[in-house]
């Protein structure tokens, strides 16, 4: 469902061409349980923005689904960001004036859900994630593994086809980041499609499909079939 | 997105701010609030101005001797202008239009009764004068319509000049001196009050062929016309021209019509309340930089926000509305305590000093309003835009 197609993403820094992504050509079917690794500067969240259509390649092609979204305008990419694709990032990123509740109502604010099918669904999401009795809370009351779940009942709210992890279980403790993995990885075994960009060999080698990345080129591709 | 979840997030950052979005609206409820203050009072004025000059009825045109170019006082060539005449206040008479004509010769005299005397003005006037002037007589009769060029020497007095003379004696029938002429009391004036400083009160009525003899003129100082109300100005000042180029030969008069005195003064008067407002209008523009200043902080410190909801689907046009919406519900808010404090403050302020007039027109207030929210949305467009323009990559770095 995610196709690139010599994908290249120049940055200028200075006077100087920066090759984030060099040449990166890329296939992901549906459902797929991705990690995407390697050193810092070797462009895996770069390669993350890009799928999650934040930024867009010099030059190559991305296909969506078969639709090529690298041409797309604001309003269409918005779209796409929306419906299709949801975030979880390293620092939670809620806002911090909203309860629970309605960071996970976000998205479907933007998209002008009915108020009363909102609440449902919030409702149920919270519900899956035994948040309910938090979602009152403001961001602010909740530990890190509460946000980082908030953070991930709200990527998924618009049950987006694509989940795009960077550094999850970056500001957790080993215990919350554990849960939080345990969300994300049964998210993927009810159809999601999970791509995680990570330091973590730990976690990394939970993925089912693994990148390494280097210098802005996938260095190895290594898949295991799960049982 | 909804109306109602716009105005829910807009209000949720300002309210996370309190003390920030108070001060801010405090700016320009303080700008606003002189505005309305200060044109409230400019208002006031104005419709007192008027007040007092329309008093005397609205359909009133004046004819002075001499012809002077700009409207106003006629200080024309007096050597080459021939007098107005008591004749040409009578051939004004039979103008078709005319309803009331009144010749008018002002001067200072000594009047006597009985052993007191008091110097006072003393007017020439005719018989119409009550009727033109829209004034009324207390008691007695006004001067009676005499033979113009030799009218019996009959006086009415003004209300503050009967009790001068007389206190609390009847005055009608009495004898007063003028100049020493002996004039008979026939009537007394209603009060009349102050018209921007002229005591009208303190006054005496005298015939006008009496007054120019007493002056010794040969001129009248005016000649006021009223005229039908449902005949238009033009047609009436054609017809005065017309009559008395006919009996003087060529145009040594002015005629000025109360409309254009009116729209003359009516035009100072609108100056003036804009300038007050303008004056105001500059706490106004302190108030806006508050507002754009406090956005453009609230843009920095929240740019992880702006990246986010960017990545959750929100479009740049979404990301600029909300950045608008706040900095206009700041200015309008603050519009609205300003209005109402203005208005406040106007009427406590009447209401401490009842001789100065206030008023607020609508429209100010609707003007105000508006001017707030333009306000808001000229503060607000250029930090919004810089939120809507951020890099969503950059913007979720930013913390």
């Amino acid at each position: 469902m995610i196709e690139l197609h010599q994908v290249h993403r120049d940055f200028l820094v200075g006077d100087q061409t920066v090759h984030a992504l060099n040449d990166i050509n890329l296939t992901i079917t549906a459902g797929e349980y991705l990690s995407i690794m390697g050193p810092s500067g070797s462009g895996k969240s770069t390669l993350l923005n890009l799928i999650g259509l934040l930024d867009r390649p010099s030059s190559g092609q991305y296909l969506l689904d078969g639709e090529d979204v690298t041409t797309l305008g604001d309003v269409q990419q918005a779209h796409t960001r929306n419906r299709r694709i949801g975030f979880v990032f390293q620092a939670f990123h809620l806002v911090p004036r909203l309860t629970a509740a309605e960071n996970v109502e976000l998205p479907l604010i933007l998209a002008a859900t009915p108020p009363q099918e909102r609440r449902e669904r919030v409702a149920a999401a919270l519900e899956a994630l035994n948040l309910s009795d938090r979602a009152r809370h403001k961001p602010e009351q909740l530990s890190g593994g509460q946000r980082q779940r908030i953070a991930i009942a709200r990527a998924t709210i618009t049950e987006p086809a694509v989940l795009l992890a960077d550094e999850p279980t970056g500001n957790l403790d080993h215990q919350s980041g554990g849960d939080v993995i345990e969300t994300l990885e049964r998210l993927n075994r009810r159809a999601i499609t999970l791509i995680v960009v990570t330091h973590d060999a730990e976690l990394g080698a939970r993925a089912s499909r693994r990148i390494l990345m280097r210098d802005g080129r996938i260095e190895s591709d290594k898949r295991t079939d799960r049982a | 997105m909804f109306t109602r979840d716009f105005l829910r997030l807009t209000g949720s950052a300002l309210i996370a701010h309190r003390l920030r979005s108070f001060l801010t609206t405090l700016g320009i409820a303080v700008g606003i609030a002189a505005v309305i203050l200060l044109t409230s009072i400019g208002e006031g004025i104005h419709q007192f101005v008027l007040a007092e000059f329309t008093q005397f009825g609205t359909t009133i045109v004046g004819i002075n001797p001499g012809k002077t170019s700009t409207h106003g006082a006629s200080t024309g060539v007096f050597g080459t202008v021939r007098p107005l005449t008591l004749e040409d206040a009578q051939a004004l008479q039979r103008l078709p239009f005319a309803r009331a004509v009144v010749p008018l010769v002002q001067g200072n005299a000594e009047v006597e009764a009985g052993n007191r005397r008091r110097r006072t003005t003393v007017y020439g006037v005719g018989a119409q004068m009550p009727q033109a002037f829209s004034m009324q007589v207390k008691s007695g009769r006004f001067l009676p319509a005499d033979d113009p060029s030799a009218p019996r020497a009959f006086a009415v007095l003004g209300s503050k000049l009967r009790h001068e003379l007389f206190a609390s004696e009847n005055p009608l029938g009495q004898r007063l001196g003028i100049g020493g002429s002996r004039y008979r009391i026939i009537g007394v004036m209603e009060e009349k009050g102050t018209v921007l400083g002229f005591d009208l009160d303190d006054t005496v009525y005298i015939p006008a062929a009496r007054a120019l003899e007493l002056f010794n003129r040969d001129s009248l100082f005016e000649i006021d016309l009223m005229y039908a109300a449902d005949v238009r100005s033009e047609t009436v000042v054609k017809g005065i021209r017309n009559l008395l180029l006919a009996r003087h030969g060529r145009e040594d008069f002015t005629i000025t019509t109360q409309e254009q005195m009116l729209d003359v003064l009516g035009s100072i008067l609108n100056i003036l309340t804009f300038a007050v407002g303008a004056i105001g209008g500059i706490s106004l523009l302190v108030g806006a930089i508050g507002i754009g200043t406090i956005m453009t902080i609230a843009v920095n410190e929240r740019t992880a926000e702006i990246g986010v909801l960017r990545a959750l689907g929100a479009r740049r046009a979404q990301v600029l509305g909300l950045f608008l919406g706040e900095a206009m519900v700041l200015a309008a808010l603050g519009g609205v305590v300003g209005l109402v404090a203005g208005i406040g403050i106007a009427q406590l302020l009447h209401l401490l000093l009842p001789a100065l007039p206030v008023h607020t027109p609508w429209l100010f207030v609707i003007l105000a309003e508006t001017v707030a929210l333009l306000i808001g949305l000229a503060a607000g467009v250029l930090p919004a835009r810089r939120a809507a323009g951020l890099d969503p990559v950059e913007a979720l770095r930013g913390e």
